[in-house]
């Protein structure tokens, strides 16, 4: 499904990816973890379409398709979702506006008709229960004086509207207290079928005990260095990162 | 279009002079006496060069560099004003075509003992004394050549009275329409409004441009804002890429009354618009909203005054632009707050989109306190577009385009809101809506 082949790219002339491989197939969990400043947020942006980075070498082909040279929005088309770290407050749009936006900008790309407000309605809101999200947050500005974990919420229910293939969760724990954390997690399992993809990047193991990855890897200095089943998460959170640093220093 | 210079300021004189010479007994009235006095200003002052502080960003060398006829014929029928409506079912609706009244595309719906509502020159006639209270008792000609031309000009335009204790339901509509089909035309309405103690009406000024050729509108409206009287006034302009206004609305509010106003610049080659509170009572709200888009070459200059002469009243301003191509914008705020006006609370806030590197936008807040127990504050903000909503929203699989409209459309709307006659508001969503996909 997505198939990334010596990925390098770089910020302000600043090299911070340096070659990534990695091969997600469909209904498989990825989990990506580092220490900060590795590349792991840089690596969501980069699949997502954010322009503030360059590509300077490799591909990513996602369903057979050379996704680098697409806009952000033609990659959401196709069936990429990034749930941010930050989610943007954007005043005066509503989240059902812009849902309703979004969804129907992604049916005219896939040659579908629009929804009506009534079929979209109806969908919004069967998703809106899988996520528990409250009814009133829909009608207001878009994250606008959300709670964090209400912003994090609004990002796994938009992704439960969207039904992307591979969705790309960017440190959705963080800022997320136990119960929060709990809801999101069985939002994203809820949408988990044998055709999506899920990427997990996350600083540390906790969301992984709710969210069970089938494969882990993580990520230093701009390349992935070590990858093993789940069990590598437990057991990078009970030694820290040192020792995979220490690793790599010693081949390096 | 001729490129020869005139002399507009000395064709205008001469016209007046005319104008008088054939007047009879009424040149002798205190209506004309008003007048007179006027056009001797306008003489003394001149047209505005860059040296006169209002006008520093906003140049009228262009706008007086050709002649225009200020009495211009006009056969228009409603078919061809059609799309040029704010379309609305329950309203009184007066026209104005090339500056004079439209009795015929004209309707009034309103009881008309709880308003009066009539072209100003027959409204003197059929009741001077009543006219004469109000005509030009606010308009500041002594620093402002424009307003003591069309005090010199002021002919034709609206007279309304609003009657004590009266709300009326129906809103007011003024349409000007400018026809420049085949010449270049100039009007001068004089609108002047009296709103009765604890009377309440909402009315509107729309300004269109029909044709291709230059029009230039210079408008007065003087508002009487009595006693607990409520007022709400907006102001929309969607007139053509070479249409010139220039205009002045000059409110005066009473005790405890209040006053929004809402002034929206939808398209103009050259707009300035001066909006001149003053808070003469005691517990007054005023509210002052605006919203501009220039494109191209256009130039919009917002000018307002909130002027506090008494205790315990309260202004507040939001003002915001969408700039774009080579437009510049001006926005001038000026908060007066006199010695009595303790415990004066007001607020100011412009806010602009710039979208274009050579697009500019002038802001100037001024603020001059003689009171010592007061809250004011004010605020600008020039800024481009937010690159991380953008990203957030195409992320989503909304386009550029379509992102970079729902997020003008936004800003705007916190204004847009703010206008409470359903038509006009409708209206402005829609045009804002297709200004905003268009580009």
């Amino acid at each position: 499904m997505l198939s990334i082949n010596d990925l390098r790219a770089s910020i302000e002339g600043k090299e911070i990816l340096k070659g990534i491989n990695l091969e997600v197939k469909p209904g498989e969990v990825h989990a990506i973890m580092g220490p900060n400043g590795s590349g792991k947020s840089t690596l969501a942006s980069v699949l997502a379409g954010r322009e503030e980075y360059e590509v300077t070498g490799g591909s990513v082909v996602f369903d057979g398709k050379d996704i680098l040279e697409m806009a952000p929005e033609e990659r959401a088309a196709e069936g990429i979702f990034l749930a941010f770290q930050y989610p943007v407050e954007i005043p005066g749009v509503t989240t059902i506006n812009f849902l309703k936006t979004a969804v129907n900008e992604i049916r005219k790309y896939r040659g579908e008709n629009p929804l009506d407000a009534a079929q979209f309605l109806k969908m919004v809101r069967e998703k809106a229960k899988l996520v528990s999200m409250n009814d009133s947050l829909l009608k207001r500005a878009l994250n606008e004086g959300f709670s964090g974990g209400e912003k994090k919420r609004n990002e796994i229910f938009q992704m439960a509207v969207l039904e992307p293939k591979l969705a790309i969760l960017d440190e959705t724990d963080s800022g997320l207290d136990i119960d929060a954390l709990r809801i999101v997690a069985e939002g994203v399992n809820s949408l988990r079928s044998p055709e999506r993809a899920t990427i997990v990047v996350t600083h540390y193991q906790r969301l992984l005990d709710y969210i069970i990855p089938d494969y882990v890897h993580v990520l230093y200095k701009g390349r992935i260095v070590k990858s093993g089943p789940k069990e590598l998460a437990l057991e990078l959170e009970e030694k820290g990162y040192d020792w995979i640093k220490a690793e790599v220093e010693a081949v390096g | 279009m001729s490129t020869e210079t005139i002399d507009l300021k000395t064709r205008l004189i001469t016209d007046f002079h005319a104008r008088e010479s054939v007047m009879n007994g009424e040149a002798s009235s205190a209506f004309h006496q008003k007048k007179r006095a006027a056009l001797a200003q306008f003489d003394k002052l001149g047209f505005p060069t860059h040296r006169n502080e209002e006008w520093k960003y906003s140049n009228v060398k262009d706008l007086i560099s050709v002649n225009y006829n200020f009495n211009a014929d006009s056969a228009l029928g409603l078919a061809e004003l059609e799309d040029l409506n704010i379309p609305e079912q329950e309203a009184n609706i007066i026209y104005f075509v090339n500056g004079h009244y439209n009795p015929a595309l004209s309707r009034l719906i309103s009881a008309q003992d709880q308003i009066t509502i009539e072209p100003l020159s027959e409204a003197y006639k059929k009741n001077p004394t009543l006219v004469n209270t109000y005509f030009n008792e606010l308009a500041h000609e002594a620093d402002d050549a424009f307003t003591a031309l069309n005090t010199a000009f002021a002919q034709d335009g609206i007279f309304i009275h609003v009657a004590d204790h009266q709300t009326v339901e129906h809103p007011v509509i003024l349409r000007f329409v400018s026809d420049a089909r085949v010449q270049n035309v100039g009007s001068q309405p004089r609108n002047v409004i009296a709103v009765g103690r604890n009377a309440h009406v909402k009315l509107a000024e729309a300004f269109r441009t029909l044709g291709e050729q230059r029009s230039f509108t210079n408008v007065v409206t003087e508002i009487f804002v009595g006693e607990e009287a409520g007022v709400e006034y907006y102001k929309v302009q969607n007139e053509s890429d070479n249409a010139y206004h220039i205009g002045t609305t000059q409110v005066r509010m009473l005790d405890r009354s209040q006053f929004y106003a809402g002034t929206v610049t939808l398209n103009g080659r050259f707009t300035r618009n001066n909006l001149n509170i003053i808070l003469d009572g005691e517990r007054c709200e005023a509210h002052m909203y605006g919203l501009y888009f220039p494109d191209g070459t256009q130039h919009v200059d917002n000018h307002t005054v909130a002027d506090h002469r008494k205790p315990n009243s309260e202004s507040n301003e939001l003002y915001k632009g969408i700039l774009r191509d080579k437009a510049k914008g001006v926005f001038n705020g000026k908060i007066f707050v006199r010695p009595d006006a303790q415990k004066t609370n007001a607020f100011q806030s412009c806010k602009n989109i710039v979208l274009s590197p050579e697009a500019t936008m002038n802001t100037k807040p001024q603020l001059e306190i003689f009171a010592d127990d007061v809250k004011c504050s004010h605020g600008t903000t020039t800024g481009q577009i937010d690159e991380e909503a953008l990203f957030y929203m195409r992320s989503r699989g909304i386009s550029r385009p379509e992102a970079l409209s729902l997020l003008m459309f936004a800003f705007c709307a916190d204004v847009v809101s703010q206008i409470k006659i359903d038509s006009v508001r409708e209206y402005l969503e829609n045009v804002i809506a297709q200004k905003l996909a268009s580009k």
